[in-house]
Formats: C-alpha cells, structure tokens, sequence
C-alpha cells in the first residue's frame, strides 16, 4: 500500500513537468509580452527602448532559461503582473478563489445529498415508479448541457418567479461579516449551486443503482436476513456501507467537471469566482492571468485524480492501475 | 426451431438497432422527431434564403413573436425563426464533422495501442492519462484565441483534437481483449501484415462498440459546440450556430424580457441532445446481448 502510494506520488511529477510545459508554449504564443504589455499606450517609449528592457529582463534568453525562470516564479506564487487590473496576479487570483471554494464545495454537498437516496432508492425498488421517475430524470441529466440548464433555471426561479437573487455573489448594501451577510451570501448561492448539481448527480446515482442491484443478491445480505435483521436496517446499515466507500473517492475525479461547469455557471450568474475571471481576462486579452488559471487548474486536475486514485486503492484493494 | 435460433442469433448489427428502436417508444419517437428536425433544417435554403435571414435590419430589433416572425427579431433585427434553422444546420454539421475526424483519431491510436500491446501500449496509455487530466475546456478556449485567421475549419481540428481521448482508450481495451482470440492470431501465422489484420480484422469486430460510443459522443459534441459559441469562442461571427442566439442571454434583460431570443434555441438543444441520447441508448442495447429487449 505505501509502494503504492509512493508511486502513485512520483507519477504526478512527469505530469504536472509536462502540463507546465505545454502551458509555458501555449503563453509564448499569446500575443505581446510582459513589456509590450506594461508599456501600452505609452506612445513616448521607442521601439529600441522596449528592446533594451526586453533584454534586461531576460526575454530574449533560450527558451530553457526562461521556462525555470517562469516556473521557479510560479511555485513560490509569482504569477507576474495583470496588464489590464494593474496588480499582482496572485492578489487579483486570491480575491476571486474564495467564492469559487465555496461554490464548488456548496455543489459537491448538494450533489451528493441528492443523488446518495436517490441512488439508494432506485437501488432497492428496481423497476418500481420511483425507480423509472429516477432513471428517467438521469437520463436527462446527462444529456442536458449545463449553459442551457443554468440559463433556464435563470430565468424560471431569477426572473420569471424572482425567488433567487439573478447575479452576484452578495448584495453590496450588506454589511460584512453579519448574520445578513451569510444569509444574503447563501441566497445568492442557491442558483448556481442548484443548476451545477442537479446534472452532476448523474455519475453517483448510475453508480449507486448498479452497486446495490449487484449487492443485494450476495451472500452476506441473504445472511443478514435469514437472521432476521429488517430490512431498512440491511439496506441502510449493509449494502449502503459496502456500496458508499468509493463514492468518497470519486470526489477527485468531479475537479474537471466542476472547472467546466464553474465556467458555465459563474458566467451565466454573474458570480465572481476563478471561472468568470478566465473569461473576462481573456476577452480581455489578460494573457498572464489566463496562463496562471490554466496552470492552476490543471494542477488541481491532477492532484485531484492521484488522491482520488489513493483513496480507491485503500477503501478497494481489486482496484489496480496501469 | 433450430433454424429460427441460429437466425436470430446472426441478425446484422443495423437489423438489431431497427429491432431495439422499434420496440422501444421513446427511441422511436426521437428518431423521427430528430429526422424531422434535420430534415426542416437541412431543407431550409429550399424556402428561406440566407442572405434575407442574416441581413441586418435595425428599424426592427427585438421584435416580439407575431405572424410574419414566428419567433420575433433578434439584436440586429433578423428573424429568430429562420436563424434557428440557420443554427442547428451549422451546429448538427459541425457536431458530425467534431465526432468523424475524432472517431478517426481515436481508432488510429487505439488500434495501434490494442493490437500492438506491449511497449507500445505502455506509452500510448501513459500520454493518454496525461491528455485526459488537462482542463480542455480552458484550453480550447485559449486556442481559439491564439489561433491566427481563425475560421470554422480551424475551430472543428481545435475541439477534434480534444474529444479522441476516451475514445482511443475505450477501442484500446477492447482490441486488447480481441487480439488474444484465435482468428487473429491464425493470421498472423499465415502472414497478413499488420495493418491488414487491423483495418480488416480488428477494426470490423469492434465497429459495434465504436459505433454505441460515436452516437453518444455526438451530442457531447454539439453541447460542447454550442457552448463554447455561447461564451462567444466556438464559431465565427459569421457562421450562426445554435449558441449564438443563447449567447444574447448573457444579458440580463435579454433572459428576462426578450424570452423568445434565446429560449427557443435552447429548448431545441435540450430536445436534439435528449434525441440522440434516447437513440444512443437503444443502439447500445442493441450492441449488448444481455441489455437487448427481446
């Protein structure tokens, strides 16, 4: 198990080399640099000037050169300079990160709160009216895209039955901190969490269904009701803990569907989080936030997958990779 | 009863999903519903002409439903209706191109992977589990940007580049599995070369599979399409897709008072996405014996 773990560990290194890698390319290829960029609409610095200050800061060394000196930059989170908000990357990141943790943690809660009973209760009454309402609403979910749902539930619950808060994270006229200021903060949250995790629950209840149908024919069950254990405690206390482990360590893999969503969402709602930033700046042409977001996701990505892979590992040991 | 097993257990594939949509009402009733929609859109140049529905006409933006615009006008005037047709030709063309030159990719890489084994199959799988880690979404989006004379041809290589990956493993797996069976490996005996028993061989047994995977793939596909043209980096301003129209509602009076811009471009994604889910879930029945309905 520790082998595997180290291992597991040490694969991650080639991974996030290479993700950095392609990253570092794909900035190269952005359009202006970080001179041209801090320089713009400066009409008095000539051409030879920008020149000179490009080799100062080291522009014009061998791409390897500039890579360590990027990435070193990097991981002690220096991302450099945001052309059009004129601060720090990392200032401008940490501002936003707060409310796309808290979306993304308020949609995984969600998420798993509706679709662990959902999942049970197709589980145990296969073929019954539940059953199919829930099969069916699955179905559903995995085919509906998330822009159309989000703008949908928009417009029913925002505007047409005004019962959420349209946009925004928090009303402005609240006062930090108080007991208005959560519950504002939380109303605000309702829509993007809800339009998030209503298609996310898909993987989770298929998951559950499968694994109770299989479960509930095994030996140990027929055991515990030949000793005449009820039946909601074989269900709840049986079956479920032997199905629900590896639901915890799929929560790794939900990374990249929550980035792609969060995207979607925070756009749609206005919501000012990481996902909403990348579009602005790259509207904007902000190339140097752009670059940091892409890192920093696919970081995310990639730790995510090699706990996930760690927790499966422990809680199922048939599991093996590679 | 001998004669009438044996038949039913030789059916052709396509035989099988006519059989599997025919017993099943909600396959059945996407299918037409989807023909029909493809046929209104693909027929649309016979009775609408482009030039009139992309002309901009601003003395009358934002019109509301009526008789001569069934859906009223959008922000620069032009009939909703028409660019709906206009869209969802674009979209549904774009979504087959996105899921055929994937699908070529896929099968490439994983035939190679699954009927080599090996070392080879080591490397391909270790890029593989790299690729599928990267945040594609943000990069397609990057590449849209950066991408110089950007146009349609060059925005369908951008996402096919992204959306191989699960297909070349899924293929992988399987010829991995196919390669030990003894037909392939009495041809390798008798000497076809590689590539032979891969296109002829190979490839035949796992079309079913590829098959299931390419219906389901293509409304991921379209979803993707229109979503990234919402967000306003998937197609070209001049090309209309079903996104551009939603892609108005990222303001909000328009999503709260100019309803019929963006709302029925919605709906008809949610109902082609549902279509072709339905459909590719009968396809995968018919493609797996024990699912099958009789």
């Amino acid at each position: 198990m520790i082998a595997f773990i180290i291992k597991r560990t040490f694969l991650m290194i080639p991974q996030l080399l290479l993700l950095s890698v392609l990253i570092f390319f794909l900035a190269k290829q952005m359009p202006g640099d970080a001179v041209t960029g801090a320089f713009m609409g400066k009409p008095n610095v000539s051409a030879e000037q920008m020149e000179k200050i490009r080799q100062q800061h080291g522009l014009n060394d061998p791409w390897i050169v500039q890579y360590g000196r990027w990435i070193g930059d990097a991981i002690r989170g220096d991302f450099g300079q945001s052309f059009v908000h004129k601060q720090p990357v990392t200032q401008l990141l940490a501002g936003r990160i707060e409310n796309t943790i808290w979306l993304s943690l308020a949609t995984l809660i969600v998420t798993y709160l509706l679709a662990i009973p959902l999942g049970l209760i197709a589980g145990r009454w296969t073929g019954g009216f539940a059953d199919q309402l829930i099969v069916t609403y699955n179905y559903v979910s995995f085919a509906t895209p998330v822009f159309v749902f989000a703008l949908l539930m928009l417009y029913v619950f925002g505007f047409v039955l005004d019962w959420f808060p349209s946009g925004g994270s928090v009303d402005i006229r609240m006062e930090e901190g108080s007991m208005e200021y959560m519950g504002d903060k939380l109303k605000h949250l309702v829509l993007p969490v809800l339009s998030g995790s209503l298609l996310l629950t898909y993987s989770t209840v298929q998951y559950l269904r499968n694994e109770i149908i299989e479960t509930k024919v095994k030996d140990f069950v027929k055991t515990a009701r030949a000793k005449g254990v009820p039946e909601n405690v074989v269900y709840n206390r049986h079956i479920l803990r032997h199905s629900m482990l590896p639901i915890a360590a799929f929560l790794g893999y939900e990374i990249t569907g929550l980035i792609a969503g969060s995207v979607f969402i925070e756009t749609i709602f206005s919501y000012p989080g990481l996902g909403r930033l990348f579009i602005d700046s790259i509207m904007a042409r902000d190339f140097t936030v752009v670059t940091a977001l892409v890192l920093i996701s696919g970081a995310a990505v990639i730790v995510g997958t090699m706990l996930s892979d760690i927790i499966l590992r422990i809680v199922d040991p048939r599991i093996r990779l590679g | 009863m001998r004669s009438n097993e044996a038949k039913t257990e030789n059916r052709t594939f396509l035989s099988m999903i006519v059989h599997e949509i025919r017993h099943d009402r909600l396959a059945f009733y996407s299918i037409l519903l989807l023909a029909s929609i493809v046929v209104i859109a693909y027929c649309s140049p016979l009775f609408l002409s482009i030039d009139s529905i992309t002309r901009i006409e601003l003395s009358r933006i934002y019109q509301p439903p009526s008789t001569s615009y069934w859906f009223g006008t959008d922000d620069g005037g032009r009939d909703v209706f028409g660019q709906l047709l206009l869209g969802a030709r674009n979209s549904l063309t774009i979504g087959v191109c996105v899921t055929l030159l994937a699908g070529l990719y896929g099968i490439v890489i994983g035939l190679l992977a699954g009927y080599y084994g090996g070392i080879v199959d080591q490397i391909i799988c270790r890029v593989l589990d790299f690729l599928m880690i990267l945040p594609s979404l943000m990069i397609i989006i990057v590449f849209v940007v950066i991408v110089p004379n950007y146009s349609v041809f060059n925005f369908i290589l951008i996402m096919s580049a992204f959306a191989w990956f699960g297909k070349a493993r899924l293929i992988r797996s399987r010829g991995l599995a196919e390669r030990e069976q003894e037909y392939i490996q009495a041809s390798k005996t008798l000497g076809t070369p590689d590539w032979k028993i891969m296109l002829f061989e190979l490839l035949p047994n796992l079309s079913s599979l590829i098959i299931v995977n390419m219906t389901l793939t293509l409304a991921g596909n379209i979803g993707l399409e229109t979503g990234l043209t919402f967000l306003g980096f998937g197609l070209p301003s001049g090309t209309p897709s079903l996104g551009t129209l939603i892609a108005l509602a990222k303001n909000p009076d328009i999503v709260q008072n100019k309803w019929w811009v963006w709302l029925p471009a919605a709906l008809l994604i949610l109902v082609i996405m549902l279509c072709i889910n339905y459909i590719g879930q009968a396809v995968k029945r018919a493609a797996d014996a024990r699912q099958r309905i009789g």
